[in-house]
């Protein structure tokens, strides 16, 4: 290695060594997330990355959509203290039951008890305590990267990664006083990263019928 | 197969069902004398009477209330199947202790291959002899009746007369002795009629009967009947095998009170359990756990597992049982003086191995949740499940981890579901809302199912009122019509509010309340 590094200049070998660790980073960031549906991908073409925080707001659908490839896939998620989840919506995007665990009032226990299911369950959903400090938020998100397992919280998260946001929502199917909910438009927001800049805006179409 | 390597010797316990009653109406310190007419009631009417009670006129399938009329001082007690089996259970071992491989036809009755005891005993007089002497030390009057098939014994044991309580049947003679018993001996309810019908009035004339003309004609039921009238009948069924006792029992002197410590006198005792469970070739898959605290309380409760129980998950269910649904914090009210764990499903190992690449993950996932179920308190933890049910909330099952998930009835059709999409909300306590129309009066739903106004504006708790941009209903869900106190009636909307949110609304009893949020 010394005799190589003699014959090229410093340059070309930083230049060389600075293009394998971006290639080996890039093929370790594919592995390194969750798959999402095919439908999905419009929001987030990478799928969910493994060891971060999202945030949604404004759709509970949107956290199933996303949790549903991976559940397919065999991943153990799990929901923690969200008591009105559909499950029946759930099982309608293929989510699997049987490899959903589902944790109901931890009261003080908030945090020991998502950092013990996040250790073994590769996605979990959860809804935000009311008080959540930014010490506490950093030590979970160390342990979510330790564990490489993402948390999707429905509501406001001081330090999440992303934040997807519904912009708006719109139904066909429902007249006045006739017909019944079938297809869904929503308008999605995503801002990645803390980076400041205009979020990217998506639409998503969700058929009434064939939701897989 | 000759006729001596077929004999059969059977035991019967006249009113089996009540000595075991006795028994045990004995043993919970109840003053009673043998004197006193008894009669044990299954579903309203008498199942078995004792022998003064039968004397006062009391019959088999009596309603209560006119066995007492016929007989005022009558003990009545409900009949226990279970514990009926459970006493005669101690019958049976005292009869093995003499002779092995009994055979217990039911409760009160059992039979044993005659050649071996005959032979060991002297004669087959001998043997019956020391048989009846065995028990009479515990059991009153035991009969027994000895003939070339389990059935014709059987006839004869129920044959015998106090002062006569043995009765032989010579060999080859059995089929004889059986032929003038009437045909409803056969005890077939199906059977017995029919035969009746066709002029076979005893079992000799059935028996008389060519075996193949009985098989076409009454399939495998008759042939088994055929069979027992013809004396040709054999002794089948496993024979009754002492039970090795699996269970733990742990004492704890003195009486403790906290979790942790009880949990840990628990483990030694748990995991011989488990060991000896694995000796044997079985594990366990479910388990009767009972907790006795010093002041004599007694708590039961049985627990099954999705797989099988390791020795460290019959601790967690010990931990779980005393903390009941309060969390770590939580321990028993009362000192602990005892604690006894008895597997009460077991199942061949060899249906339990791990695949050949183990299953670790799904272990982890097991082990982790099961110390989250200690450490919020069991039912905090659980596997959802899709149920039956005409309203969303009543959809959702959740079963707490560890226990087994029961049956659903979800394939049913369930009149009165809503058309997909699922609502991605649907709330446990439904909200209350407020549905207005275009003058401000209350929408609702008329007993022909038509709205008096459409819906313009709706409201929920002491939220701003939303415009509503589209609707559609109202749709019927009836439920339990026919139960005045369960029954519910309701009509379902889909509205879409003026934010572009959509929801599932219910009006029941004239008021208005949010089932589901489709978000």
């Amino acid at each position: 290695m010394n005799s190589v590094a003699a014959v090229e200049s410093p340059a070309s070998v930083r230049q060389a060594l600075q293009a394998r660790i971006s290639s080996m980073q890039s093929t370790r960031l594919d592995d390194d997330a969750f798959p999402v549906l095919p439908k999905m991908r419009g929001v987030l073409a990478r799928g969910l990355r493994r060891g971060t925080v999202y945030s949604l707001t404004g759709s509970t659908s949107l956290a199933l959509a996303l949790v549903a490839a991976a559940s397919q896939q065999g991943e153990w998620c799990g929901v923690l203290d969200v008591p009105d989840l559909g499950l029946e919506a759930a099982a309608g995007w293929g989510i699997d039951l049987d490899r959903l665990v589902w944790v109901s009032d931890p009261g003080e226990r908030w945090m020991s008890t998502v950092g013990a299911m996040a250790d073994v369950l590769g996605l979990v959903i959860v809804r935000p305590p009311t008080r959540v400090s930014a010490s506490e938020s950093s030590r979970l998100s160390a342990r979510l990267r330790q564990a490489r397992s993402t948390m999707l919280v429905l509501g406001d998260w001081p330090q999440s990664e992303s934040e997807i946001t519904v912009v708006s929502s719109s139904w066909t199917g429902l007249g006045d006083g006739h017909g019944h909910l079938a297809d869904r438009r929503l308008d999605v927001e995503v801002r990645q990263g803390q980076r400041a800049g205009a979020p990217r805006r998506s639409q998503l179409r969700i058929p009434a019928g064939t939701i897989r | 197969m000759s006729a001596s390597s077929s004999r059969v010797i059977v035991v019967w316990v006249p009113d089996w069902p009540i000595v075991a009653a006795r028994q045990n109406l004995q043993a919970t310190d109840l003053d009673l004398t043998d004197e006193l007419p008894m009669a044990l009631i299954d579903r309203g009417t008498v199942f078995a009477c004792s022998s003064l009670a039968r004397a006062a006129g009391v019959r088999r399938g009596l309603a209560v209330r006119e066995a007492q009329l016929r007989c005022p001082e009558l003990l009545v007690a409900p009949y226990d199947a279970q514990a009926d089996s459970r006493a005669f259970e101690h019958f049976v071992t005292l009869i093995e202790e003499l002779v092995p491989g009994v055979r217990i036809l039911r409760p009160g009755l059992c039979a044993i291959r005659a050649r071996g005891p005959a032979r060991f005993y002297g004669g087959e007089q001998q043997a019956a002899a020391t048989i009846r002497q065995a028990l009479s030390e515990s059991l009153a009057s035991a009969r027994v009746g000895i003939a070339d098939s389990p059935f014709g014994a059987e006839q004869a044991a129920l044959r015998t007369q106090e002062s006569a309580p043995v009765r032989i049947i010579d060999p080859g003679t059995t089929r004889g002795f059986l032929a003038p018993l009437p045909i409803s001996t056969l005890d077939d309810a199906a059977l017995v009629p029919v035969l009746r019908r066709l002029g076979l009035h005893t079992l000799g004339d059935f028996a008389g009967l060519d075996r193949t003309a009985v098989g076409v004609r009454f399939a495998e039921a008759g042939l088994r009947a055929h069979a027992r009238a013809s004396a040709t009948d054999r002794l089948s069924g496993a024979e009754h095998a002492p039970e090795a006792d699996l269970g733990a029992d742990v004492a704890f002197e003195p009486a403790l009170d906290r979790v942790d410590q009880i949990a840990f006198g628990v483990r030694a005792a748990a995991e011989s359990m488990i060991e000896q469970l694995a000796h044997a070739g079985l594990v366990c898959t479910a388990l009767l756990i009972t907790v006795t605290s010093e002041s004599g309380d007694r708590s039961e409760r049985s627990w099954s597992h999705p797989h099988h129980f390791s020795a460290a998950d019959v601790v967690d269910r010990v931990r779980w049982q005393l903390q009941g649904s309060g969390g770590a914090a939580a321990g028993p009210s009362a000192p602990v003086e005892r604690i006894e764990i008895s597997p009460s499903r077991v199942d061949a190992s060899t249906n339990h191995e791990a695949g050949l690449w183990g299953t670790s993950l799904d272990e982890r996932v097991h082990h982790a949740l099961a110390r989250l179920s200690s450490l919020l308190g069991h039912g905090a933890v659980s596997t959802p499940s899709l149920g039956g049910g005409r309203f969303l909330a009543e959809r959702r099952v959740l079963v707490p981890w560890g226990d087994e998930s029961p049956q659903t009835q979800r394939d049913l059709p369930w009149p009165g579901s809503i058309p997909p999409p699922a609502p991605a909300t649907v709330f446990s306590a439904p909200r209350r809302a407020e549905v207005r129309g275009a003058l401000g009066e209350p929408v609702d739903v008329d007993a022909r199912g038509t709205t008096n106004t459409a819906p313009v504006w709706m409201a929920f708790d002491q939220a701003p009122p939303l415009t509503i941009s589209a609707w559609a209903g109202p749709w019927p869900v009836q439920q339990r019509w026919w139960d005045s106190d369960k029954r519910r009636s309701a009509a379902r909307f889909q509205m879409i509010d003026s934010t572009g949110m959509a929801w599932l609304l219910i009006l029941e009893d004239h008021t208005w309340a949010a089932e589901a949020r489709y978000d």
